[in-house]
């Protein structure tokens, strides 16, 4: 069978878009790697999943993601390695996952087209078939290297924030924020209304306080000031023009370095103070990888951060893929949110036609399927919203710049890359061997040829190498994936068993299309 | 409502819902793995499932990521 949309990534851009998308009567399936709806903004333990009664916009949220339980399949614990081009035109969605494949369920009928569970241990494939794709896939933290950065009890600000909001558990007892940008002022209150103790938050941008934070001057007066209250409140200070540049302990982080930074955040001076963790970040890295797969162009975001480029109604520059949220420029998720609507919309009108005509050989769906018509794609007051929040997002990023100065705090055997344990000494070998750009500095010094495939020290080293701005990803898998998964995948084409189990899938779901593919 | 896992033997409290690496670090439990290279300690670091620091092998299974794996109820964790 074949989507009408797939989505990856379940936070506010991909729901939004989901859901926009199956209450028009498409046929939609959204993938996430986590253990629930939300993404990092709307990440929540599972007891505040089952009891709403929280801040308003989260408990919408909820809601939000319940509809779409109804009326889309919802593939939680899936990670997309990889988005493939059919010779027909449609897109293959590769995944992999370890959850279970519980046959008769909405999750296994729908899903496999291809690959088979390697038992309950294993982690197996799973591929959807779609003729659109939304890329929801959001961002994650640009954290900079300093000494003693990788010591346990040392974790990225949205680390520490996923660890609270999502598991209940504050990251240490006496935490240290640190880093640039507006998010450190949630992280901060939401430790100290955990009650922990924040010793402070230390802004490496800016002298101008929170009295003028620039949420002020750009019209969130109430954001700023119920944050401001907060950290007043549990007797958090705020310092601009400071950052932690160094981490100390020896099993794991007992003390930070603590600078006064000019506006370069050079070092002026230095206190050490003593704490049991640390937050800290710098700004996002929009996850771009399943666009630049597709051969999505790019743009240089704000921040110079590679970010999709789109039109007005959020489609790439390849048919068939959307993109919303992070990955077309960070901006938070009011503005992800609105976008995933607005990609919902669009995708939805370029479907019509296709529904159309299917609506005319079963008449099954015909009350679910809007009629035909030339409907504007997106309304001039969502368009001038979106225009508004997106010229919001890029000011914040133009108030929290990263400065150059951080490169000074690094010592010689500073670790760049934790996952490959390359300290700073070997890039600047590479450099002096020649290499001018991160991808040369990574063949000569191994830098992102982990794990993680560059995605932690990615900005850093294309800074230290010299390069004007980081250069986008070219990872032809997005995600590390089993031989196991990928010998899964061997298994034949669907089975007429496959194939009958999706048909039962979709009479299951209400307001649900039928398969316009119904055989192959 | 909460159950156990066991850390290298000793049994770790979870609230339902817990990943590996929460319920970890909850209990004090903040290293779990050292590097190749330098056997430098690690645990969660971006929490979200991007930077692999966190891997921990649970139940003799390959490692994976406690930032993303779910504490399931007699899980045995064993650390580096």
């Amino acid at each position: 069978m074949t989507y009408d949309l797939v989505v990856v990534g379940g936070g506010p851009a991909g729901v939004a878009g989901a859901l926009t998308a199956a209450l028009a009567g498409l046929r939609v399936a959204l993938v996430d790697s986590g253990l629930r709806l939300g993404g990092q903004y709307f990440r929540h333990t599972q007891d505040a999943g089952q009891h709403p009664g929280h801040a308003p916009a989260l408990d919408r949220f909820l809601r939000q993601a319940g509809a779409l339980g109804t009326r889309a399949e919802v593939l939680l614990r899936h990670q997309v390695w990889s988005v493939s081009r059919e010779p027909d035109g449609d897109l293959l969605v590769h995944c992999a996952t370890r959850a279970a494949a519980v046959t008769g369920t909405a999750v296994a009928g729908a899903a496999v087209i291809g690959g088979a569970p390697t038992g309950a241990l294993g982690e197996r494939a799973v591929v959807l078939r779609t003729r659109r794709l939304l890329i929801a896939t959001g961002a994650h933290d640009r954290p900079l290297p300093f000494p003693g950065w990788d010591l346990p009890g040392v974790l990225t600000a949205g680390g520490a924030q996923a660890l609270l909001k999502g598991g209940g558990v504050p990251a240490g007892r006496r935490i240290v924020v640190s880093g640039t940008g507006p998010f450190l002022l949630p992280v901060a209150t939401g430790l100290a209304e955990a009650g922990v103790r924040v010793l402070g938050v230390y802004e490496a941008n800016g002298g101008l306080g929170l009295a003028r934070h620039p949420l002020l001057a750009l019209g969130k007066a109430g954001e700023a000031a119920g944050y401001a209250a907060a950290l007043a409140r549990h007797r958090v200070p705020y310092r601009t023009r400071q950052a932690v540049v160094a981490a100390h302990g020896e099993h794991e982080v007992e003390a930070v370095t603590v600078a006064r930074l000019d506006k370069d955040w050079n070092v002026l001076s230095t206190r050490v103070v003593e704490c049991d963790a640390v937050a800290v970040g710098y700004g996002f890295v929009p996850q771009v990888e399943l666009g630049t797969q597709l051969g999505c162009a790019t743009r240089p975001d704000v921040d110079g951060s590679p970010v999709l480029r789109v039109d007005a109604t959020l489609r790439t520059t390849v048919p068939g893929v959307w993109a919303a949220g992070e990955p077309v420029g960070v901006g938070g998720w009011r503005l992800a949110e609105l976008e995933g609507r607005l990609a919902g919309r669009a995708v939805v009108a370029d479907a019509r036609p296709t529904l159309v005509t299917s609506t005319t050989r079963t008449t099954r769906t015909s009350t679910a399927t809007p009629p035909p018509g030339d409907t504007a794609v997106v309304p001039g007051v969502f368009a001038r919203r979106h225009q508004r929040w997106r010229a919001f997002g890029e000011a914040l990023q133009r108030a929290y710049p990263v400065q150059p100065g951080w490169q000074g705090w690094l010592r010689d055997d500073t670790l760049v890359c934790r996952c490959e344990e390359v300290p700073l000494a070997r890039l600047r070998e590479a450099r002096s061997l020649g290499a001018t750009d991160a991808r040369s500095v990574k063949l000569l010094a191994r830098p992102g040829m982990g794990w993680c495939q560059g995605r932690v020290c990615g900005y850093a080293v294309s800074c230290l190498a010299g390069e004007p701005q980081p250069q986008p990803p070219r990872r032809p898998i997005a995600q590390p994936v089993t031989l196991g998964a990928l010998a899964s995948l061997a298994t034949p084409e669907p089975t007429a068993d496959a194939d009958a189990t999706a048909d039962a899938t979709a009479g299951a779901a209400p307001g649900e299309p039928h398969d316009d593919h119904p055989a192959h | 409502m909460s159950f156990h896992i066991t850390v290298d033997g000793r049994p770790v409290p979870v609230t339902p819902g817990q990943t590996i690496g929460a319920a970890l670090h909850a209990a004090g439990v903040r290293a779990w793995r050292t590097t190749r290279f330098g056997g430098r300690p690690r645990g969660l670091f971006c929490g979200i499932g991007v930077c692999f620091d966190c891997l921990i092998s649970v139940n003799g299974r390959p490692p994976e990521r406690a930032c993303l794996l779910e504490a399931q109820p007699g899980d045995e964790v064993t650390t580096a």
